[in-house]
């Protein structure tokens, strides 16, 4: 038996120790916001947080994170609403196939708790493992300096095409 | 509540609306169980195929594209919404069910078929024509950038201007006052001498009991409310906090996971396997071989695949073993040498005298181009859901085709299309690659022999070595120049055409011109690669252009300017690109400036590509793009489009190359099919142009220009003329070391 403690709920799980963190939380868990983008480390699209850290779930045994905390992409809004990395991606309107976006995210979330106002340095640094392929890099970036510089804007629904 | 039947739903909505203008009328009866489930509470009433008005006077708008990123979606209900004269805050879509009613014509008339828009003049009088020849050609395809120039236009438009129509005679008949005193706004309808208003939804009832209009009146651009305004996308929230269900989170109760392995060389058979224990490894269910392919079901995809890797499979030989990229190219021009020597070429343009103008010309510059194969390489790797029992399957999965899929599964099952019914999904990106069924009949297939509900899950490694490729594609051509820097003539010739017909050809005013082409064909399968041929011709012919140019020593943009004097949008377009890129300015060593123009899917983009070279790497700064698609519906989804078009077509300019080295795929993984990331996105800059011309498309343009105007300016920074994709292949530090011998 493993045991998993994933957005604050202990789960036990009947698996193989070697499958990876990824499987467990989607089919076991039925969390499916983590996605399967690649399967070796070079996407970035299942991404989560381990004890606050960003990992990719696709190479990380299950049990190698027993006795951790594990935060998905379902586990960082609060009652209170959405994460303000998840309104500035909505305010940038990020997202176009958005499959992702939950990977994004979670290395931005990550990002900015550690370099609360980074700079386009940081970014590159901190994003260049998650792979958009609707290349949405340039609102990703401004969504996160958003966040950082406390300008989480909220998206004008007027505004008008100019020739 | 009435009820109605398919009979009713068929002769009131696509018989007497073609689809187009008039829908589905609500009839004391029987449901119609394909799309009883989009009326959802008894006081709803689905007064055309496109709209329905809900008791709380909800509209919601059924679209029939689907939603890979684009945000055609939302685009789509404004025009529904605007034409409607409802309130946007009222506004809800959803996607049509692949079923025959919402077949759209439109686009397989426009892009299947090739490249033609559909005369104006055939909109008022299709009354049903449209409906019925699409429903024969069982396409529901979301691609060729035609939601909105095709569905927008020649559906939404229509269906919400005559849903108005309906609702003001219904209430006109209801008040006694003569519709000509009534207007519609903000979705309530407003009585002018009274001042009497009420919701649409009080006359959504009566409405549905009149004929519609076959020729609504449309408004005019002045008149757009919701039409041109940037809306919040109605699909952003549930993807940034992970409740979007794509194809891939698809979960049928008691299903099984398969992992598949298809055959590395295209077209091979499993001909046996050695199981090596795979079938008594932990959670498996079954080994079932497919022929092309051999999967394993299991109990969770982990377990599915680890079995996978233990199974020895013995492929048949197709002849093909032996092929490589380089003697495909070999063969391809050999092929177009040959095809020189005996004439034995399709024409695509043939304008004035060629051959004359090649012998009195003073100048002759040549010069041959490649492109390798592509992969799409979508976030979300291919798969689906099936359950087949009792004669009936149900698939679950992202598509481009829906109603194409349903149709292909029904094929391979040997059953009725009424069958199957095919559950969409949102698409972690298409790009052209979800328009071909494959998977989800594999996943039928598995399904029907393992007995239970199967999720069928490609690797990334299956995805890159069993696509449907962008073609590779040699391309070859003179031109011939006189002393006094005419272009005289233009020729051209390269091997393997789909669509759109018009790709390889040029705006520019050359009095002689010959396009040709040959087939040379590969054992590799091809499909629609965003952009299709035009992915590759941009690149071509927007190089060549620019190799003319120097060769008669002119400005690229100047000549481009010259030769487009006939062309106002083509010159708009191209000016407010060099003027907002700052064209002329004089750039520091190492650095270089590109421009390109192409026409593509109704829309005409300039892309103005800063590039620096730097210790031997080329790093692309800035692009400038300005788009004129006649008239953006959603400009921020316009700038959205642009910017995705162009890292994608970047990603395949710097690094996409896929290699045939023993008749199969070499790459298999983000590792050596590497994409754009981050650190080397540029800035881009988004001018969007509304001329008033007919409505473009806005998914793909994006895509072709951004190769040659890289390539333009790579030549101007390091005087390296770039003929092959990618650029990756290129060593620039030789450039480098010379640029710091000079300075």
């Amino acid at each position: 038996m493993i045991t998993l403690r994933v957005n604050g709920e202990e789960h036990q799980l009947d698996v193989d120790p070697s499958m990876p963190l990824l499987w467990a939380i989607r089919e076991k868990l039925k969390l499916t916001g983590t996605k399967f983008g690649c399967g070796i480390a070079q996407c970035g699209a299942c991404t989560v947080h381990l004890n606050g850290q960003p990992i990719r779930s696709c190479v990380t045994p299950v049990s190698a994170v027993m006795g951790g905390d594990v935060t998905t992409i379902e586990g960082i809004s609060s009652s209170d609403g959405l994460h303000s990395v998840q309104q500035a991606w909505i305010d940038e309107q990020v997202a176009q196939c958005g499959y992702c976006q939950s990977g994004q995210i979670m290395s931005a979330v990550a990002l900015l708790r550690q370099t609360p106002n980074p700079s386009d340095e940081d970014i590159d640094q901190a994003m260049s493992g998650n792979i958009c392929r609707c290349g949405m890099y340039g609102r990703i970036r401004s969504a996160i300096k958003n966040v950082g510089q406390g300008v989480v804007q909220t998206y004008d629904p007027q505004e008008t095409a100019h020739g | 509540m009435g009820k109605w039947t398919r009979r009713a739903v068929i002769s009131t909505g696509v018989i007497a609306g073609g689809g187009l203008v008039v829908g589905v009328a609500l009839r004391p009866g029987h449901r119609a169980p394909d799309i009883a489930h989009l009326v959802t509470s008894d006081d709803e009433q689905l007064i055309n195929a496109w709209v329905k008005i809900g008791g709380d006077n909800h509209i919601t708008a059924i679209v029939a594209h689907s939603e890979m990123g684009q945000g055609a979606q939302t685009a789509l209900t404004q025009m529904l919404a605007d034409e409607l004269d409802a309130r946007w805050q009222d506004m809800s879509f959803i996607e049509a069910p692949a079923e025959d009613e919402y077949a759209n014509w439109a686009l397989g008339k426009g892009f299947v078929i090739g490249g033609v828009d559909i005369p104006q003049s055939l909109v008022p009088t299709v009354d049903g024509l449209f409906m019925q020849v699409t429903s024969a050609m069982h396409l529901q395809i979301t691609g060729g950038s035609a939601s909105v120039r095709a569905t927008g236009v020649y559906g939404m438009r229509i269906a919400g201007a005559a849903a108005r129509e309906l609702l003001i005679k219904a209430a006109a008949a209801q008040w006694e006052v003569p519709e000509s005193e009534l207007t519609a706004k903000h979705s309530q309808i407003i009585h002018s001498g009274s001042g009497r208003q009420a919701d649409f939804s009080e006359f959504a009832a009566a409405a549905a009991q009149f004929k519609p209009s076959r020729t609504p009146r449309l408004k005019s651009v002045e008149d757009f409310e919701i039409m041109g305004r940037s809306v919040a996308r109605h699909d952003i929230p549930s993807k940034v906090d992970g409740t979007a269900v794509f194809g891939i989170d698809a979960d049928v109760p008691d299903m099984m996971y398969a992992a598949i392995q298809g055959a590395p060389v295209f077209g091979a058979q499993a001909l046996e396997f050695n199981a090596n224990g795979a079938d008594q490894s932990t959670g498996v269910l079954q080994i079932v071989n497919l022929g092309e392919a051999v999967a394993v079901v299991a109990d969770g995809y982990w377990n599915a695949s680890q079995a996978l890797k233990m199974i020895d499979i013995t492929w048949s030989k197709t002849g093909s073993e032996g092929l490589d990229s380089e003697k495909l190219f070999a063969q391809f021009e050999r092929d177009l040498q040959a095809a020189k020597q005996s004439g034995d070429a399709t024409d695509d343009v043939s304008s004035g005298d060629v051959e004359a103008a090649f012998e009195r010309a003073d100048k002759v510059v040549e010069a041959n181009y490649r492109v390798p194969f592509l992969a799409h390489a979508c976030m979300e790797p291919m798969n689906a859901t099936a359950r087949v029992d009792n004669n009936k399957c149900e698939v679950w999965a992202g598509s481009q085709n829906p109603l194409g899929f349903k149709y292909e599964i029904a094929d391979a099952l040997e059953m009725d299309a009424s069958q199957v019914t095919f559950h969409q999904h949102t698409m972690g990106g298409g790009f052209g690659r979800r328009g071909t069924s494959d998977v989800a009949v594999q996943a039928a297939r598995i399904a029907k022999v393992a007995g239970v509900p199967v999720k069928l899950i490609w690797s990334r490694e299956e995805d890159i070595r069993h696509d449907v490729y962008r073609p590779a594609v040699a391309s070859q051509f003179r031109a011939a120049l006189s002393d006094q820097g005419d272009v005289l003539a233009w020729e051209n010739m390269f091997h393997e055409k789909h669509e759109p017909d018009e790709a390889p050809n040029i705006p520019y005013d050359i009095t002689s011109k010959s396009i040709q082409h040959i087939e040379s064909l590969t054992h590799v399968p091809f499909g629609p690669w965003r952009s299709v041929d035009h992915s590759q011709h941009g690149f071509f012919t927007e190089s060549f252009f620019d190799e003319v140019a120097q060769a008669v020593d002119k400005d690229p943009y100047e000549l481009r300017r010259a030769l487009l004097s006939d062309k106002p949008r083509h010159l708009a377009v191209l000016d407010r690109a060099a003027k907002e890129a700052g064209w002329g300015e004089k750039l520091a060593a190492g650095r270089g400036r590109g421009i390109s123009l192409q026409q593509s899917f109704g829309s005409i983009v300039a892309q103005v590509v800063d590039v620096s070279v730097n210790q031997g790497s080329v790093k692309v700064d800035r692009v400038v793009c300005v788009i004129d698609l006649g008239f953006a519906v959603s400009p921020d989804g316009v700038r959205a489009q642009m910017e995705s078009g162009i890292i994608y077509g970047l990603s395949a300019a710097l690094y996409g190359d896929i290699n045939i080295v023993d008749g199969a795929v070499k790459q298999s993984n983000f590792h050596d099919y590497q994409v754009v990331r981050m650190r080397e996105a540029p800035v881009i800059e988004t001018h969007i142009i509304n001329s008033g011309a007919a409505w473009g498309g806005a998914g793909e343009p994006g895509t072709p220009g951004i190769a040659p105007a890289l390539a333009n300016a790579v030549y101007q920074a390091t005087g390296t003329r770039v003929r092959q994709l990618p650029l990756s292949n290129y060593d620039f530090s030789y450039q480098f070391v010379e640029e710091e011998e000079v300075s």
